[in-house]
């Protein structure tokens, strides 16, 4: 009949739960970890990259002179020279070294619109976040015309002996690129670009979407109501993760 | 630190330091991305380049995980979990490379 309440205190040990050992949420953290697998996948292709170039022999020649041949692996700033609206002239790089630094800026406004939801800005949320998604589109259009670039090829095309989708050798010109013959170098060259730049920008096409909407919903003040920004942040994370891949894409397939 | 302004609707001015740091940092990258660039005519392409190449994309790497991502700022318990398993792919590397030289003894 006692009517007294003892509150019992039970002395909490690191594994008694009710503490956060990582200290950071649940989103961040399974964002994290989702992050860590695909810098595996991605690391798996670039790595495949490696091992495919130097199972073939390397262009020996002077650079200035460099031809392209199925039989030695080719020189990127030979290959990827081409810059729109100018037909047929060499730029080696240029392009890609631009698409290269419009990445890094968007990825700086997304670090930019983070900071602003720390300080619960939305003003300043929803600008940042708008450069960030117009950064994340124009690379997108970029890649597309890199691709029907890479795809559709030169003038002149190169004349190559291949075995074709009917199983006969066969000398003829060779324009542009596909998975079974390219003009540039040996078929795994295309293949290697078609599939890392492609789930690159598999990746960069998710994120314009999640950027779509953390741009959305900080504009309408979803995240104001709920009191932080953290969607921002965690969007932010794969963003920056997007960028960070690019980066090594741009050494290992456009640099080497 | 994130977890300061949790549930408080107060908007804070702007920290003028914390914005020229991010900006420091979006100049640091666009520097080593040019010089990149620049050494790609310059130096004779050879292994000596390549290492250049890797190491100074390893160091724009760290910027980005440590500035951008803030993993620098979490709790170390999920710095190393983020960072110790990459050691794996040390060996792909070593593995892969090695399989690379042997398909090119026996192709070529």
């Amino acid at each position: 009949m006692s009517s007294t309440a003892i509150e019992i205190q039970p002395k909490r040990g690191v594994w008694d739960g009710g503490n956060e050992p990582l200290k950071a949420s649940y989103g961040k953290l399974m964002m994290w970890f989702f992050l860590l697998s695909d810098i595996f996948s991605f690391t798996a292709f670039l790595i495949a990259y490696g091992a495919i170039r130097i199972s073939y022999p390397a262009y020996a020649g002077e650079v200035a002179d460099f031809v392209s041949s199925n039989e030695h692996w080719p020189i990127p700033e030979m290959i990827f020279d081409a810059v729109p609206f100018v037909h047929g002239g060499h730029f080696p790089l240029i392009f890609v070294g631009l698409m290269t630094f419009i990445l890094i800026m968007s990825s700086v406004t997304m670090v930019l619109a983070v900071e602003a939801g720390h300080r619960n800005d939305r003003n300043d949320v929803v600008k940042w976040m708008l450069w960030t998604l117009l950064g994340g589109m124009t690379f997108l259009g970029c890649q597309a015309w890199e691709w029907t670039h890479f795809i559709h090829g030169t003038d002149e095309g190169v004349i190559l002996t291949y075995v074709n989708s009917f199983n006969n050798v066969v000398s003829e010109a060779v324009y542009g690129a596909n998975l079974l013959v390219n003009e540039y170098g040996p078929a795994p060259f295309a293949q290697l670009f078609f599939f890392i730049t492609g789930f690159h920008g598999f990746h960069v096409t998710i994120g314009v979407f999640l950027l779509f909407l953390a741009f959305y919903q900080a504009a309408v003040g979803v995240y104001e109501d709920r009191g932080h920004y953290e969607m921002v942040e965690k969007i932010g994370l794969y963003w920056h993760f997007v960028d960070l891949v690019w980066v090594f894409v741009f050494t290992f397939f456009y640099l080497i | 630190m994130e977890h300061v302004n949790k549930n408080s609707r107060e908007v804070i001015p702007r920290d003028p330091a914390k914005i020229k740091k991010i900006w420091l940092t979006a100049l640091i990258l666009l520097v080593i991305t040019s010089v990149e660039f620049v050494l790609a005519f310059t130096m004779e392409r050879g292994l000596l380049l390549y290492f250049i190449f890797i190491a100074l994309t390893i160091v724009k790497a760290k910027y980005i995980m440590l500035e951008f991502m803030h993993l620098g700022e979490e709790a170390k318990p999920l710095f190393y979990a983020i960072i110790v398993p990459l050691i794996f792919l040390v060996w792909l590397i070593i593995a892969l490379m090695k399989e690379g030289v042997e398909i090119f003894g026996v192709r070529w």
